[in-house]
């Protein structure tokens, strides 16, 4: 049964007062630079690569549009709400996403558990998961990789921050299930 | 404290995941091409020509086998793509190839008679007879048995052959005999013997209806699953169909095999190697199911023994079972 924790329902409103341009944009340049220090991410995708894929998580108010195109690649961030249009939807709650995309959790056990749902395009979303999962993605990495040189001192800092930030919602926040 | 060391065989779809295998305590690793000649043919799995070259460097500096899976059956007048991974695979230095077709059997036997055949489960040879066959017509050392056996079945069929067995202890499990099932095909056109897949993803689709989790292969509905309920594999025979006679799973529940109990048993019997399924899984399922199995291998050898049931989590419907090893199946 669903196990993975989410954030509190506080912290899920209060990110709602939050602007959304910013975050898209910083996104996309993340995967801008993530595309470029991994190509053979792209020989997996194959022609799923020009899917549109859009990430929910449940508990946070935004769905992520995910466009991993070998050419233009990029991410636009919407309130959540209906379906956007998409090629396909994976939702959960967000740690247990982010843990998937690393490899730290797999897909089929999380989709076992009833902690992800998956809609429309199945085969895309596969080859999504088995594209990151084959890549090992270490996301802070990524997104402190265009600091170059200078990324070591903030790299720790934020994986101190995130790693804080998960032990504190293990211990506090309800599972779906609870819910 | 057993006498013979058993080889524990684990899975990889992609070079990170062989890496994690072998660092996890693998002594072989299996994979496969990214095509059609594996039994495996995921979107956005398998190896590349030169991943394989990479990942076998990687696992002979540390000691591990690598065993190529070139496990399907060739369609007629396309030949070709099959023979050439069989080639490919043994210039990449495979320490062995895992095959089922008797034509391509021949063909690697004759072209590369130096290379080291298993004999994939996907040929389902489950007796003595066909087990010699393999063996003298191709020189195959090592067969994988299908799980339709019982323990005392394959003790059975050791006594009687002269060449190494490997059997399945963890992961997804087909009810059916190997090689010889065509459920996918009938709803989607494709399937794992001529195309590498069982239940093609192509022809999947997951519908959340009010409560429910509505699975449908290839337009067909295979499922209404509960909230409540974990979630399986959209195979046609871990279905959950409505009959005549009755409702439910008419041909098996969703459930994963692990025969982690077994293994002293399995040891008994003379099995040479034991396989762990999934190659379509990810790095976290590598590494605790290898790292598992190979803390149960070394505390066997010690005379001690380790729970398994740690593993349910990554089970299929998160239930595991001991499959035909005990003979509870309908």
């Amino acid at each position: 049964m669903p196990n993975a924790p989410q954030l509190p329902a506080l912290l899920t409103s209060a990110m709602r007062l939050l602007p959304t341009k910013p975050l898209e944009l910083a996104l996309s340049r993340l995967m801008i630079s993530t595309a470029q220090r991994h190509p053979d991410l792209f020989d997996r995708l194959g022609p799923h690569a020009e899917r549109t894929i859009a990430i929910a998580p449940t508990d946070v108010p935004v769905v992520f549009l995910l466009r991993p195109s070998r050419d233009a690649p990029g991410v636009d961030v919407r309130p959540d709400g209906p379906m956007p249009a998409c090629d396909a939807m994976i939702t959960g709650p967000v740690f247990a996403l982010v843990d998937l995309a690393e490899g730290r959790l797999d897909g089929d056990a999380l989709f076992f558990s009833r902690d992800i749902r998956i809609e429309g395009d199945v085969e895309a979303v596969l080859a999504l998961r088995n594209a990151l999962d084959g890549e090992g993605l270490d996301l802070v990495a990524e997104v402190m990789a265009p600091l170059g040189a200078l990324a070591g001192g903030p790299e720790r800092a934020g994986r101190r921050c995130i790693e804080l930030l998960r032990t504190v919602i293990q211990a506090t926040a309800p599972r779906e299930a609870a819910r | 404290m057993m006498g013979k060391t058993i080889e524990l065989v684990c899975p990889a779809g992609t070079p990170a995941a062989l890496r994690v295998a072998v660092d996890a305590g693998a002594d072989a690793v299996y994979c496969g091409f990214r095509d059609e000649t594996n039994a495996r043919n995921f979107p956005g799995l398998n190896f590349s020509r030169d991943e394989l070259r990479e990942a076998i460097g990687y696992a002979h500096g540390r000691g591990c086998k690598v065993l190529v899976a070139i496990n399907t059956f060739p369609r007629a007048g396309s030949v070709g793509i099959w023979r050439a991974a069989v080639d490919d695979a043994v210039r990449s230095a495979a320490d062995a190839l895992i095959l089922c077709d008797v034509g391509l059997l021949d063909y690697a036997a004759t072209r590369h008679p130096e290379t080291r055949l298993h004999l994939s489960v996907q040929a389902a040879a489950a007796t003595p007879e066909a087990i010699r066959f393999y063996t003298e017509a191709f020189g195959v050392k090592r067969v994988v048995l299908p799980r339709v056996l019982t323990v005392a079945e394959i003790a059975g069929i050791n006594s009687a052959i002269d060449c190494e067995t490997e059997v399945f202890v963890f992961g997804g499990l087909c009810v059916m005999a190997e090689g010889r099932c065509s459920l996918s095909s009938y709803a989607t056109g494709k399937s794992p013997n001529m195309n590498g897949v069982c239940s093609p993803p192509s022809h999947v689709t997951y519908h959340e209806e009010g409560e429910e989790l509505v699975p449908r292969l290839g337009g067909f509905t295979i499922n209404r699953i509960p909230r409540a309920e974990p979630a399986a594999y959209p195979t046609l025979c871990k279905g959950r169909f409505a009959t005549a006679k009755c409702s439910g799973y008419i041909f098996e529940e969703p459930a994963s095999l692990n025969a982690g109990a077994l293994l002293p048993g399995l040891a008994k019997a003379g099995v040479t190697a034991l396989k762990i399924e999934g190659r379509q899984r990810g790095r976290a399922y590598i590494s605790a199911v290898v790292k598992a199995f190979r803390q149960a291998l070394d505390a066997m050898a010690e005379g001690r023994s380790v729970d398994l049931d740690r593993l349910l989590a990554l089970a299929e419907g998160q239930t595991s079972t001991q499959g035909a090893y005990a003979k509870t199946w309908r």
